[in-house]
This record gives structure tokens, C-alpha cells and sequence, in this order.
């Protein structure tokens, strides 16, 4: 096929009439058009959108960037990377066939063990980061690793068993907490000592003082960890395989029961890690009586990543602009930071109905090929 | 000119596809009409059309010469047109009787379905055209041939004159088989019309008056039966002429390579899938024909003898060794190989491009992976020489994802995979099921081909022409039992077809 000499047109029909590219356009489009719902809802409360999106950008990113302060996006950053990790828990599971939505739960009995080893233990910086980093994975993991053998021996669906661990682990952490490390407040655990924090002097100085942390480097490790494990090993493909189709890989030989475990404890472990990230990088205590945000948050990022360890990362990123955009949005303007939480839900809405869009991008694209064609058939009569 | 029902010029688009492209079809009345054509060619679009369960883009349907829009199946009822679906549409835990009212109910006071008089009319009916059943059984306790006469009766009910069977003799015995075609001539010296849909081509040779043959969507030919040849039927069909015998060399068996002494399994559902099968052999060179109605037991007993439904007792020994215990697994590490019966339950991961589908029996082992890392490299390599030599098409080669691939190409894609692995036992359950005549040659040749290098070959069929046409040895199974084999020189349809509906039961 001549492909210079194809109209602009004639590409773009080319280009979405395989399927993987619909699919891939999708989320793009989910964006812009939460977006641009968010416009007209500001428009309908009587506010200036564009100053709207210009304080979300300057409150997430550029407010004194071009001056050398890069708190802003340092803690952009810092958010992200935790969205990152619940987000990509939540696509892992997915990509392996489980519906993992106690991923805020098992993040926050990840964070619960660090917090808890953070203020008992006494440790050589490394040695304690590194002994709360491996405590998150596995507290995570453990939390998943119920709902994963009910899934796994008696095909109890993971969708139930895993929300009901939140409640589950939001209430034993607030018992242990009061229990054995109480903080100034009611609602809050007692701080982490330095030897425990993820906060790097030398990153947090670079980014003039913001939240980011060394987990920032762990996440950018742990996406490239967990695309080689799906794309490139064995395990990683029976995986997927029993993800897909159960019945198969029984036929291929593969242990389905195992992998189904397998697989909602490295979702778990994952989630744990993003207890990590948030509790010994950001907040340095755990509040109680809430489940993390983040957990849903995962599966909106992991909806508009399409699953793929690196498509979370970009979407993680949007999620933390618009989240750290806008508080500073609040701040500065008079329309509420609700707003942004109505974006949020509306790009997770629009993503959730990205089949729609691809089907009426189908639709687009057939029609145009049929024009086309009437267009070819009325040259052959003329 | 006496047409009762005249499709003209039918076209009907699916996205993707010209399902019927300007078809035309008549039915004289008091004819059987048969509709032949392979799977795909557009026969159930059309007839879905004149049941009015699709609308048609363009063209015109012709009731006894009046113009109609058949807008749903109750308008078809009202010009009296009934269909026997290819997959029955009945309540299993409903009786006979219930079923066929269903929609119809005669009333009593206060809205009471008056059941006896119902029964009574079933069974007058039922005696009137000799379609034997009870009014009061329950349909799950009725045999498939059983069900489909309920279907019939379900049309008769409903004063049906135009009577459309699609694919009806798929379930049935070869017994069964005549039984149905005396019945519809039964139907036809009523001054009723039958259209039959079909690709079998002796089936229509003894039943119809005339046939029309539709390719790839399109009409070909309106032929008169009598004076068509079933070569002729099948060039028609095809489009290009068919094979109808394989060549294979003499049959020359070698060593044992599968045994089965006493095997058992109870199972607690349905006791007529239980099984007990009390010997079974099959040697190196050997192709070995599984015979039996649907739904005797086959399909469990090839899932006990690969390991995906556990057995209670007994041996199955494999060159020797008793391999009952061993993991689905090791035994395909043996030398195994199983195109299963359910392309997408087992047989692909859909959601898996082919290069990875082609992998998933040895994705575990050296040069598929080295310690654990998939080798991407070999797999695409080994994938594109599978395909090219088992000839699979699909849109973007190795990269294609299977689900958007066809039937017949997905099968390929399983033969292949389970063929290149060299298996000293092949088992084919089904491997033709629902693909088009040249895709079912090509499969038949590599069974052939396997049998003739050597391997084992057991084949598990519903077709008693592919079992005859291929097979060294063919058993019978019944209701989990093997209860009969024949060497192919003996087996015949008629033998066959006996022992497929439990031997003594064929009372005429």
C-alpha cells in the first residue's frame, strides 16, 4: 500500500480500524471530555474556567517552578507515586482476572505495620527503610491473602471479600493503634522516627522541601518489576492465562487455583507498598477511622491506565495533578475543591464508559468507510 | 407459479459482514424445499428472516402470492410458519404439554390453565402423525430425539402449514434420522411445506424435491434433487470439487500405546454420564473412532483420560505404564496431545494473541522459556511456522488476538499446536465441529497423516461419515459404556447406529 500518499483521512480510517488502537485512544478522550464537563460546570456556577484550570496547573505544578521552587510539583509527585502504587495493585489484579477493590484496606495494613516498626524499632536508616518497605509488601499481602484463598479454594467472588476487609482493616488498626502506639490526638497514631522516613534530604531539598520521597524511585522499580513479570516470564503468563480463561490453563496443565492466589497476594503486596509510600513518605502516621482514598482512587487510575503497568504511571500522574491542583484551587479562587472531586468521578465515569466511546468510534469509522465506499461506486457509474 | 413462500431478493447486513447478498427463494407448496449451503453461508440468517427474528436491509417476502412484513416470530405464527431451532428453545423442568402451549394456554375460569384438555390435543396430534411422546413427561427426562418431536409438536399446536427444521438431524441416530425423514413426508402428503437447512448432502438426496445452494452469502442454484448428484450438491456448496474418500495407507498397527481396564466414575448430576468402561485399546498407527450420541459420556471420559475430571478406579495405561494418577500435566509431558471438544473452553485463551496460544503447552520448557523468561523470540518464530505450515489465516499473523480470528482458522491454530508437538497419543474430540469443508479436509489429512507416521490417533466424533471415513477401530460408547467395537471393514451405519442407541431398543 501507497501510504504517502494517503489523505489525512484516509489515515485516520486506517489507523482505528484495528481495534487496539480504538482502545488506546480511549482514555484521551475520557479525559477531555471531563474536562470539559468541568468547564461548564464552572461556567454554570458562574466562575472563570480558565482561571480555574490555570490555578489547578499552578497549584500542582508551575506555581514558582520557573523561579527554581519545585515544591509544587515535588508534591504532585509524592501523590502520584502513591497513586501509582494502589493503581497498579488494582491493574495487576485486573490483568489476572480479580476484581481487587480492598486495595485501600490492604494499603493501609501495609502502612499500619510501618507505621508500627517505624516507631518501635531502632535501626541504622537502610536497615529500618528497608525493614518497612519488605513489613508493607507482606502486611499487604497478608490482608489480601483471605479473600485470595476464599477465591481460590471455594470461588468466593474477590469483589465482596475484599471491600469487606477494609471495614475489617480499618477498625483492627485503630484498636492497635490506641493500643500501642497512640498519638497526640485521638484520631492519629504517633509519629514515625526519622530512621523510618522515606523522605531523602537530598530529594527533598531538590524539590525545595515538598512531600516527594525516596518511594518515588521503589514505584519507577516496581512498574518496570511487575511489566517484565506479565510480559516476559512464565509466571507472569499462566498468570494472565488463568485470568482469561480458567478452563484453558487447566487444559494447559497450569495449577488455577495457585495462581489465582498468587496473584491477589502480589496485589495485595503492591497495595502495601503504596502503606509505604503515603504513610512513611507523606503523612509519617496513620490517621484512623478512614480507609485510604487511594484504593479507589487505584481503580480509576488503573481504568484509564487500560491496565498496563505504564499507562498507570501516566495516569497516575493526571490523578495527582488534579488531586494536589486542587486544594491549591481552593485556596486561591472562590469555586470549591469539591469541583475537582466532581472531574475525578466524571473522567472515571467517561472511562468506565469507554466501551461506549470505542463503540461509537467504531460506528464513526464504519460509516465513513461506507461514504467512502458510495463515494468509489458513483465514480464507477459516472 | 405456486409458490407458497417467495424470499426475493433478500439482503442483510451485519456489521462486518453481507450475511445475504440479493438471495432468492421459492417454495412450492407441498414440497420439501432444502436450503444447503456450509456454515456461514447465510442459511440461518435467511431463515431467521422469514421467521421474523431479523429484519431484511432490502428485498421482498411473498406469502401465496401476497406481499408481507414479518415483524416478529408471532407474526410468522399467524401465517402459519413454525421452526424447529438447531438449539431447542424448551423449559427443561416444564412437561411436554406445558412447553408446547406455552404462550397459548387454553383457559379455564379465573384464568386456570386447562391442562388436560391440553394434553388430550397434544396427544391426538401426537397419534395422528405418529410422533410418539407423553404429554406429562418432564423435558429433562426425555431424550434429544424426544425434544425435537415436542419442537415438531409445538408447530403442529399452532396449525403451522410452512415448517422450517434447522440442521434437525445433528442430534439424532442414524435410526432416528429415518424416522424423521418418514415423518415429514408424512407432512408434506398433508399438503404442508418443509424447508430443511442443511450441509449434509445424503440427507437431502432422501428427503428433499428440490434444493437451493447458497456460498458465502450469495444464491448459487435452485436445483431439482432427483436429478443432481451428490457430487454435484457438494460442488455447488463448495465451490470447487470435493473429496469425499482420504487416501491413508494400510492400516499396520504397532505397538499398544493406550489401555484402559475397569475405569470408573460416578457422576452425581446426570447418572447417564457416568461411566464404566470396562476395556479399551489403541495402538501405534491405529486411528480408533469414539461413536455416540451426544451427551453418552464421551466428553467425560476424554476428560478423565487427560486429567481434567478426576477418576474413582481403574487403569489407564500409557505404553505400559499406568499414568491414572498423573497430573494433566505430566501427562502431556509423556506425549499426550488433546484437541479438545470446546475450542473456547479449553482449547484457546482468547484474549491471547496466536504466538502466545501456540506456546500454551510448552511455554514452561526449554526453548519456549529458560528458567522461567519467556524466549519472545523463539515463540514468534515458532508461531509463524506453525501457521505457515498448518496454514492458519488471520489478520495480523502471530500478533492476531485468537478471538478475532474464525472458527476454522482457530482450529487450525489447536491442531497445529497439539500436531507439532510430535504426540504419541493424539485425541481429537470433535475436531470438525461446526468448520467449513475445506478446513475439515485439511484436518482429516493431518489426522491421517499423524496415524500414518505412527502415532495414536483417538478420534471422538458425532459424525458417523468422518468416524467411518477415518477410523481403523470404531467403539460405541452408550450411556458411559463401551458397547461395541468393530473393525472398519465390519462398521457400517446401520451397525453402528444400533449400538449408538443402545442395541435392543430399535424395535421395528
Amino acid at each position: 500500500m501507497e501510504n504517502k500518499h494517503k489523505s489525512a483521512r484516509e489515515r485516520f480510517i486506517h489507523y482505528f480500524s484495528d481495534e487496539s488502537n480504538r482502545r488506546k485512544l480511549a482514555p484521551y478522550i475520557s479525559i477531555l471530555f471531563g474536562l470539559l464537563a468541568g468547564l461548564i460546570l464552572m461556567l454554570l456556577i458562574g466562575q472563570d474556567p480558565i482561571k480555574g484550570y490555570i490555578n489547578i496547573l499552578n497549584g500542582s505544578i508551575f506555581k514558582g517552578l520557573f523561579e527554581g521552587n519545585f515544591r509544587r510539583l515535588g508534591g504532585t509527585l509524592a501523590i502520584a507515586t502513591v497513586l501509582t502504587f494502589t493503581g497498579l495493585s488494582v491493574a495487576f489484579a485486573f490483568k489476572t482476572g480479580l476484581f481487587n477493590i480492598g486495595v485501600g484496606g490492604q494499603m493501609l495494613f501495609g502502612g499500619f505495620i510501618v507505621v508500627l516498626l517505624g516507631n518501635v524499632l531502632t535501626l541504622p536508616k537502610p536497615v529500618h527503610l528497608l525493614v518497612i518497605v519488605l513489613a508493607a509488601a507482606i502486611g499487604g499481602a497478608l490482608w489480601a491473602l483471605v479473600p485470595g484463598i476464599l477465591k481460590a479454594r471455594y470461588r468466593i467472588s474477590e469483589v465482596v471479600t475484599t471491600i469487606m476487609m477494609n471495614y475489617v482493616a480499618m477498625w483492627t488498626v485503630s484498636y492497635f493503634v490506641r493500643r500501642w502506639i497512640p498519638g497526640h490526638y485521638e484520631t492519629e497514631s504517633s509519629m514515625i522516627k526519622e530512621s523510618a522516613s522515606l523522605k531523602f534530604e537530598l530529594l527533598t531539598d531538590l524539590f525545595s522541601g515538598s512531600a516527594i520521597n525516596l518511594s518515588i524511585i521503589l514505584a519507577g522499580l516496581v512498574v518496570v518489576f511487575i511489566w517484565y513479570i506479565l510480559e516476559k516470564t512464565t509466571f507472569g503468563y499462566e498468570l494472565k492465562a488463568v485470568g482469561f480463561n480458567p478452563d484453558a490453563s487447566k487444559y494447559a496443565g497450569m495449577k488455577v487455583n495457585r495462581n489465582i492466589l498468587y496473584s491477589m497476594i502480589i496485589s495485595g503486596a503492591i497495595a502495601g507498598l503504596a502503606g509505604a509510600s503515603y504513610y512513611a513518605g507523606y503523612t509519617n502516621h496513620v490517621k484512623l477511622g478512614v480507609v485510604p482514598n487511594f484504593g479507589f482512587d487505584g481503580i480509576a487510575v488503573a481504568l484509564l491506565g487500560l491496565n498496563s503497568p505504564f499507562g498507570v504511571v501516566l495516569s497516575a500522574l493526571l490523578f495527582g495533578v488534579l488531586r494536589t491542583g486542587g486544594e491549591y484551587l481552593n485556596a486561591m479562587t472562590s469555586i470549591p475543591k469539591e469541583l475537582v472531586d466532581i472531574i475525578v468521578g466524571l473522567i472515571i465515569y467517561f472511562a468506565a464508559a469507554t466501551l461506549l466511546i470505542q463503540f461509537m468510534l467504531t460506528k464513526l469509522i464504519k460509516k465513513m468507510k461506507k461514504n467512502d465506499e458510495k463515494h468509489i461506486e458513483e465514480k464507477v457509474v459516472e | 407459479m405456486d409458490y407458497v413462500i417467495e424470499m426475493l431478493n433478500i439482503t442483510k447486513d451485519f456489521p462486518g459482514i453481507r450475511a445475504n447478498d440479493n438471495v432468492t427463494l421459492q417454495v412450492k407448496k407441498g414440497e420439501i424445499h432444502a436450503l444447503l449451503g456450509e456454515n456461514g453461508a447465510g442459511k440461518s440468517t435467511l431463515m431467521s428472516i422469514l421467521f421474523g427474528l431479523y429484519q431484511p436491509d432490502s428485498g421482498v417476502i411473498k406469502i401465496k402470492g401476497q406481499e408481507v412484513k414479518i415483524t416478529d416470530p408471532n407474526v410468522a405464527n399467524e401465517y402459519k410458519i413454525g421452526m424447529v431451532h438447531q438449539h431447542f428453545k424448551l423449559v427443561h423442568n416444564f412437561s411436554v404439554t406445558e412447553n408446547i402451549i406455552l404462550g397459548l394456554e387454553p383457559k379455564k375460569t379465573f384464568g386456570r390453565v386447562d391442562i388436560t384438555y391440553a394434553a388430550k390435543k397434544v396427544q391426538d396430534l401426537s397419534n395422528k402423525y405418529s410422533l410418539k411422546v407423553n404429554p406429562y413427561d418432564l423435558i429433562h427426562d426425555i431424550s434429544v430425539g424426544m425434544q425435537q418431536r415436542v419442537e415438531i409438536l409445538k408447530m403442529l399446536y399452532r396449525d403451522a402449514e410452512i415448517l422450517i427444521f434447522d440442521e434437525p438431524t445433528a442430534v439424532l441416530t442414524p435410526q432416528e434420522i429415518d424416522e424423521l425423514m418418514e415423518i415429514m413426508r408424512n407432512f408434506v402428503n398433508e399438503g404442508k411445506s418443509i424447508i430443511i437447512i442443511t450441509h449434509k448432502l445424503k440427507e437431502i438426496k432422501k428427503v428433499a424435491d428440490r434444493c437451493t445452494v447458497l456460498r458465502k452469502g450469495k444464491y448459487i442454484d435452485t436445483v431439482d434433487v432427483k436429478n443432481t448428484s451428490e457430487e454435484e450438491l457438494a460442488r455447488l456448496m463448495v465451490g470447487r470439487d470435493v473429496i469425499f474418500k482420504v487416501d491413508k495407507a494400510p492400516f499396520k498397527p504397532g505397538k499398544m500405546v493406550l489401555e484402559i481396564n475397569n475405569l470408573k466414575r460416578t457422576d452425581k448430576v446426570n447418572l447417564s454420564k457416568s461411566l464404566d468402561v470396562e476395556h479399551l485399546e489403541l495402538r501405534e498407527g491405529e486411528i480408533l473412532g469414539l461413536a455416540g450420541i451426544e451427551g453418552n459420556g464421551q466428553t467425560e471420559f476424554i476428560q478423565v483420560l487427560t486429567g481434567l475430571k478426576e477418576l474413582e478406579s481403574g487403569e489407564i495405561l500409557f505404553l505400559g505404564q499406568d499414568i491414572s494418577n498423573l497430573s494433566i500435566r505430566e501427562k502431556s509431558a509423556l506425549g499426550i496431545a488433546h484437541i479438545p471438544e470446546d475450542r473456547h473452553k479449553h482449547g484457546l485463551i482468547l484474549d491471547f494473541t496466536l504466538e502466545d496460544n501456540i506456546a500454551l503447552q510448552e511455554y514452561y520448557k526449554s526453548p519456549f522459556s529458560n528458567n522461567g523468561i519467556l524466549d519472545r523470540g523463539y515463540m514468534k518464530q515458532y508461531a509463524k511456522d506453525i501457521i505457515k505450515r498448518f496454514d492458519v489465516r488471520s489478520g495480523k499473523g502471530e500478533l492476531t488476538l485468537t478471538r478475532s480470528m474464525s472458527g476454522g482458522n482457530q482450529q487450525k491454530a489447536i491442531v497445529g499446536r497439539e500436531v507439532a508437538r510430535n504426540p504419541k497419543l493424539l485425541i481429537a474430540v470433535q475436531p470438525t465441529r461446526g468448520l467449513d469443508v475445506g478446513a475439515i479436509e485439511f484436518i482429516h489429512s493431518e489426522l491421517i497423516k499423524a496415524r500414518d507416521e505412527g502415532r495414536a490417533v483417538l478420534l471422538v466424533s458425532l459424525e458417523l461419515d468422518e468416524l467411518l471415513n477415518l477410523s481403523d477401530q470404531i467403539a460405541v460408547m452408550y450411556e458411559g459404556k463401551i458397547v461395541g467395537s468393530l473393525s472398519s471393514e465390519d462398521a457400517d451405519e446401520n451397525k453402528i447406529g444400533l449400538l449408538m442407541s443402545g442395541g435392543n431398543n430399535v424395535g421395528k
